[in-house]
Protein backbone atom coordinates (compact mmCIF):
# COMPACT_ATOMS: atom_id res chain seq x y z
CA UNK A 1 0.00 0.00 0.00
CA UNK A 2 1.36 3.64 -1.13
CA UNK A 3 1.78 6.13 1.45
CA UNK A 4 -0.13 8.54 -0.11
CA UNK A 5 -3.37 6.30 0.38
CA UNK A 6 -2.15 5.31 4.24
CA UNK A 7 -2.13 9.23 4.56
CA UNK A 8 -5.53 9.22 3.00
CA UNK A 9 -7.54 6.34 4.84
CA UNK A 10 -6.02 7.75 8.40
CA UNK A 11 -6.98 11.27 6.75
CA UNK A 12 -10.48 9.80 6.50
CA UNK A 13 -10.73 7.99 9.75
CA UNK A 14 -9.58 10.91 11.77
CA UNK A 15 -12.32 12.61 10.08
CA UNK A 16 -15.13 9.87 10.96
CA UNK A 17 -13.59 9.94 14.77
CA UNK A 18 -14.03 13.58 15.07
CA UNK A 19 -17.73 13.18 13.90
CA UNK A 20 -18.36 10.49 16.16
CA UNK A 21 -16.97 12.69 18.99
CA UNK A 22 -19.37 15.34 18.08
CA UNK A 23 -22.66 13.48 18.07
CA UNK A 24 -21.71 11.96 21.13
CA UNK A 25 -21.23 15.00 22.64
CA UNK A 26 -24.72 16.25 21.65
CA UNK A 27 -26.66 12.92 22.20
CA UNK A 28 -25.23 12.98 26.02
CA UNK A 29 -25.80 17.40 25.96
CA UNK A 30 -29.85 16.73 25.04
CA UNK A 31 -30.96 15.81 28.34
CA UNK A 32 -29.03 17.93 30.46
CA UNK A 33 -29.32 20.94 28.14
CA UNK A 34 -33.03 20.03 28.55
CA UNK A 35 -32.79 19.88 32.01
CA UNK A 36 -31.31 23.23 32.20
CA UNK A 37 -33.93 25.35 30.16
CA UNK A 38 -36.53 23.51 32.83
CA UNK A 39 -34.82 24.81 35.49
CA UNK A 40 -33.93 28.12 34.40
CA UNK A 41 -37.68 28.22 33.42
CA UNK A 42 -38.23 27.86 37.06
CA UNK A 43 -35.88 30.53 38.41
CA UNK A 44 -38.12 32.87 35.42
CA UNK A 45 -41.32 32.60 36.63
CA UNK A 46 -41.75 30.56 40.08
CA UNK A 47 -45.45 30.72 39.83
CA UNK A 48 -46.02 28.36 37.43
CA UNK A 49 -44.73 25.83 40.18
CA UNK A 50 -47.71 25.53 42.16
CA UNK A 51 -45.51 23.25 44.44
CA UNK A 52 -43.68 26.28 46.03
CA UNK A 53 -46.72 27.51 47.28
CA UNK A 54 -49.38 24.88 47.66
CA UNK A 55 -51.83 25.88 50.46
CA UNK A 56 -55.52 26.19 48.11
CA UNK A 57 -54.27 24.47 45.21
CA UNK A 58 -56.10 21.92 43.83
CA UNK A 59 -55.23 18.42 42.80
CA UNK A 60 -54.77 19.49 38.89
CA UNK A 61 -52.36 22.41 39.90
CA UNK A 62 -50.47 20.68 42.01
CA UNK A 63 -49.76 17.81 39.46
CA UNK A 64 -49.49 20.65 36.77
CA UNK A 65 -45.79 21.60 36.96
CA UNK A 66 -44.97 22.55 33.54
CA UNK A 67 -41.11 23.41 34.28
CA UNK A 68 -40.69 20.63 36.45
CA UNK A 69 -42.04 18.45 33.24
CA UNK A 70 -39.40 19.62 30.60
CA UNK A 71 -36.88 18.80 33.40
CA UNK A 72 -38.87 15.24 33.74
CA UNK A 73 -38.14 14.83 29.42
CA UNK A 74 -34.37 15.64 29.98
CA UNK A 75 -33.80 13.29 32.98
CA UNK A 76 -35.63 10.76 31.24
CA UNK A 77 -34.24 11.13 27.67
CA UNK A 78 -30.50 11.37 29.54
CA UNK A 79 -31.51 8.08 31.10
CA UNK A 80 -33.21 6.53 29.16
CA UNK A 81 -32.30 7.22 25.62
CA UNK A 82 -28.79 8.87 25.20
CA UNK A 83 -26.54 6.01 27.40
CA UNK A 84 -27.68 3.40 24.26
CA UNK A 85 -26.98 5.98 21.29
CA UNK A 86 -23.56 6.60 23.03
CA UNK A 87 -22.86 2.73 23.23
CA UNK A 88 -23.64 2.20 19.27
CA UNK A 89 -21.85 5.52 18.51
CA UNK A 90 -18.88 4.26 20.20
CA UNK A 91 -18.73 0.68 18.49
CA UNK B 1 -61.39 17.69 35.21
CA UNK B 2 -58.12 19.78 34.79
CA UNK B 3 -58.46 23.41 32.66
CA UNK B 4 -57.64 23.41 29.00
CA UNK B 5 -54.27 24.90 29.19
CA UNK B 6 -52.92 21.83 31.45
CA UNK B 7 -53.75 19.95 28.83
CA UNK B 8 -51.62 21.86 26.53
CA UNK B 9 -48.95 21.11 28.79
CA UNK B 10 -49.24 17.38 28.92
CA UNK B 11 -49.54 17.35 25.17
CA UNK B 12 -46.31 20.02 25.55
CA UNK B 13 -44.39 17.54 26.99
CA UNK B 14 -45.11 14.92 24.90
CA UNK B 15 -44.42 16.84 21.74
CA UNK B 16 -40.73 17.89 23.48
CA UNK B 17 -40.12 13.95 24.63
CA UNK B 18 -41.09 13.77 20.61
CA UNK B 19 -38.94 16.41 19.38
CA UNK B 20 -35.80 15.13 21.44
CA UNK B 21 -36.25 11.96 20.04
CA UNK B 22 -36.45 12.90 16.57
CA UNK B 23 -33.79 15.25 16.82
CA UNK B 24 -31.07 12.66 18.76
CA UNK B 25 -32.01 10.44 15.47
CA UNK B 26 -30.79 13.47 13.37
CA UNK B 27 -27.92 13.40 15.09
CA UNK B 28 -26.63 9.77 15.41
CA UNK B 29 -28.05 8.95 11.59
CA UNK B 30 -30.70 6.50 10.88
CA UNK B 31 -28.46 3.80 10.62
CA UNK B 32 -27.23 3.88 14.50
CA UNK B 33 -30.67 4.90 14.99
CA UNK B 34 -32.23 1.67 13.94
CA UNK B 35 -29.27 -0.65 15.53
CA UNK B 36 -32.27 -1.57 18.50
CA UNK B 37 -35.55 -2.67 17.49
CA UNK B 38 -36.97 -0.86 20.38
CA UNK B 39 -35.42 2.46 19.24
CA UNK B 40 -37.42 2.55 15.55
CA UNK B 41 -40.56 2.33 17.22
CA UNK B 42 -40.18 4.88 20.03
CA UNK B 43 -40.98 8.32 18.75
CA UNK B 44 -43.92 6.47 15.89
CA UNK B 45 -45.12 4.76 18.71
CA UNK B 46 -45.26 8.33 20.66
CA UNK B 47 -47.15 9.79 17.81
CA UNK B 48 -49.57 6.84 17.73
CA UNK B 49 -50.32 7.27 21.58
CA UNK B 50 -50.43 11.06 20.99
CA UNK B 51 -53.13 10.12 18.76
CA UNK B 52 -55.17 8.34 21.26
CA UNK B 53 -55.18 10.87 23.60
CA UNK B 54 -56.45 13.09 21.64
CA UNK B 55 -59.77 11.26 21.55
CA UNK B 56 -60.07 11.81 25.38
CA UNK B 57 -59.53 15.38 25.00
CA UNK B 58 -62.25 15.47 22.20
CA UNK B 59 -64.77 13.56 24.64
CA UNK B 60 -63.89 15.87 27.21
CA UNK B 61 -63.51 19.09 26.06
CA UNK B 62 -66.11 19.15 23.43
CA UNK B 63 -67.03 23.22 23.41
CA UNK B 64 -68.69 22.86 20.57
CA UNK B 65 -69.50 21.09 17.13
CA UNK B 66 -65.91 23.12 15.42
CA UNK B 67 -64.07 22.08 18.75
CA UNK B 68 -65.30 18.35 18.15
CA UNK B 69 -64.90 17.86 14.66
CA UNK B 70 -61.16 19.82 15.19
CA UNK B 71 -60.26 17.10 18.17
CA UNK B 72 -61.55 13.99 16.12
CA UNK B 73 -60.07 14.67 12.76
CA UNK B 74 -56.43 15.38 14.97
CA UNK B 75 -56.58 12.23 16.32
CA UNK B 76 -57.62 10.40 13.36
CA UNK B 77 -54.09 12.18 11.60
CA UNK B 78 -51.71 11.23 14.20
CA UNK B 79 -52.97 8.29 14.25
CA UNK B 80 -52.45 7.70 10.92
CA UNK B 81 -49.46 9.75 10.55
CA UNK B 82 -47.96 7.01 13.74
CA UNK B 83 -49.42 3.84 12.08
CA UNK B 84 -47.54 4.67 8.88
CA UNK B 85 -44.32 5.27 10.34
CA UNK B 86 -44.78 1.97 12.74
CA UNK B 87 -45.61 0.39 9.57
CA UNK B 88 -42.34 1.73 8.16
CA UNK B 89 -40.39 0.93 11.31
CA UNK B 90 -41.65 -2.53 11.29
CA UNK B 91 -40.74 -3.42 7.40
CA UNK B 92 -44.35 -4.18 6.48
CA UNK B 93 -44.53 -0.81 4.46
CA UNK B 94 -41.51 -0.67 2.10
CA UNK B 95 -42.56 2.72 -0.29
CA UNK B 96 -41.19 5.96 1.05
CA UNK B 97 -44.44 7.56 0.33
CA UNK B 98 -46.16 6.56 3.23
CA UNK B 99 -44.15 9.47 4.84
CA UNK B 100 -47.04 11.64 3.50
CA UNK B 101 -49.23 10.25 6.20
CA UNK B 102 -47.03 12.46 8.59
CA UNK B 103 -47.10 15.23 5.88
CA UNK B 104 -51.15 15.29 6.18
CA UNK B 105 -50.77 14.62 9.71
CA UNK B 106 -49.18 18.05 10.28
CA UNK B 107 -51.50 19.67 7.76
CA UNK B 108 -54.61 18.73 9.48
CA UNK B 109 -53.36 19.21 12.74
CA UNK B 110 -52.61 22.87 11.60
CA UNK B 111 -55.90 23.30 10.20
CA UNK B 112 -57.55 21.87 12.93
CA UNK B 113 -56.09 24.47 15.24
CA UNK B 114 -56.87 26.87 12.84
CA UNK B 115 -60.68 26.35 12.91
CA UNK B 116 -61.38 25.84 16.39
CA UNK B 117 -60.21 29.38 17.23
CA UNK B 118 -62.89 31.63 16.69
CA UNK B 119 -61.13 34.75 18.13
CA UNK B 120 -58.54 37.05 16.41
CA UNK B 121 -54.72 36.32 17.06
CA UNK B 122 -54.59 39.40 19.64
CA UNK B 123 -57.74 38.51 21.44
CA UNK B 124 -56.00 36.69 24.18
CA UNK B 125 -52.58 34.69 24.34
CA UNK B 126 -54.44 31.26 23.46
CA UNK B 127 -55.82 32.64 20.59
CA UNK B 128 -52.14 33.88 19.45
CA UNK B 129 -51.21 30.79 19.86
CA UNK B 130 -53.97 28.55 18.23
CA UNK B 131 -53.25 31.10 15.29
CA UNK B 132 -49.36 30.79 15.46
CA UNK B 133 -49.23 27.08 16.03
CA UNK B 134 -51.94 26.26 13.36
CA UNK B 135 -50.39 28.59 10.55
CA UNK B 136 -47.47 26.83 11.88
CA UNK B 137 -47.79 23.06 11.42
CA UNK B 138 -49.30 24.25 7.69
CA UNK B 139 -45.95 25.38 6.47
CA UNK B 140 -44.24 22.91 8.77
CA UNK B 141 -45.67 19.95 6.22
CA UNK B 142 -42.95 20.41 3.66
CA UNK B 143 -40.50 18.87 5.98
CA UNK B 144 -42.17 15.37 6.19
CA UNK B 145 -43.14 15.83 2.26
CA UNK B 146 -39.96 16.84 1.49
CA UNK B 147 -38.58 13.03 3.43
CA UNK B 148 -41.42 11.43 1.05
CA UNK B 149 -39.61 12.40 -2.09
CA UNK B 150 -35.92 12.20 -0.29
CA UNK B 151 -35.41 10.33 2.45
CA UNK B 152 -32.20 11.24 3.53
CA UNK B 153 -32.86 14.54 3.83
CA UNK B 154 -31.23 16.93 6.16
CA UNK B 155 -32.96 19.75 6.23
CA UNK B 156 -36.77 17.35 6.04
CA UNK B 157 -35.47 15.52 9.22
CA UNK B 158 -34.12 18.18 10.92
CA UNK B 159 -37.36 20.70 9.81
CA UNK B 160 -39.47 17.90 11.25
CA UNK B 161 -37.74 17.56 14.63
CA UNK B 162 -37.29 20.89 15.51
CA UNK B 163 -41.02 21.52 14.20
CA UNK B 164 -42.08 19.57 17.28
CA UNK B 165 -39.71 21.37 20.00
CA UNK B 166 -41.03 24.85 18.43
CA UNK B 167 -44.46 23.31 19.20
CA UNK B 168 -44.07 22.35 22.89
CA UNK B 169 -42.54 25.58 23.37
CA UNK B 170 -45.28 27.47 21.82
CA UNK B 171 -48.32 24.36 23.91
CA UNK B 172 -46.14 25.74 27.24
CA UNK B 173 -46.76 29.08 26.68
CA UNK B 174 -50.58 28.66 26.52
CA UNK B 175 -52.92 29.98 29.42
CA UNK B 176 -56.61 29.69 29.50
CA UNK B 177 -56.46 33.60 30.01
CA UNK B 178 -53.57 35.85 29.65
CA UNK B 179 -52.43 38.92 27.34
CA UNK B 180 -50.10 38.52 24.26
CA UNK B 181 -47.85 41.31 23.70
CA UNK B 182 -50.16 43.44 26.31
CA UNK B 183 -53.52 42.82 24.22
CA UNK B 184 -56.16 40.96 26.12
CA UNK B 185 -59.61 41.46 25.16
CA UNK B 186 -62.07 42.65 27.63
CA UNK B 187 -64.67 39.56 26.97
CA UNK B 188 -61.65 37.03 27.57
CA UNK B 189 -62.07 37.36 31.04
CA UNK B 190 -59.70 38.11 34.00
CA UNK B 191 -56.28 37.66 33.24
CA UNK B 192 -53.88 35.02 34.94
CA UNK B 193 -50.33 35.55 35.33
Amino acid sequence: MSAELVTELQAKERGATRAATWRIRIVRGLGPLTVLIGLAWALIQPYRLTLIDPHGQGFWWLVSEPPLYVVLVGVLFRLLIAPGLVKDLEE
Amino acid sequence: MPHAEMVHWWFATGFLMLGLLLLAEVVVGPEVWNRRAWRRYLWPGLVFGLGLLMWPVMTFYTNSTIHMLAHGSWAQALMLAGAAELGLASGKLHSQYWRLCSAVGLAVSGGAFLVHEQQHWLFSRAAFLHHALGSMLIVAAVFPLLQAFRPRSFIGATGFATTFLVVAVLLYCDRDTAAIFGHLSQYAGPPHR
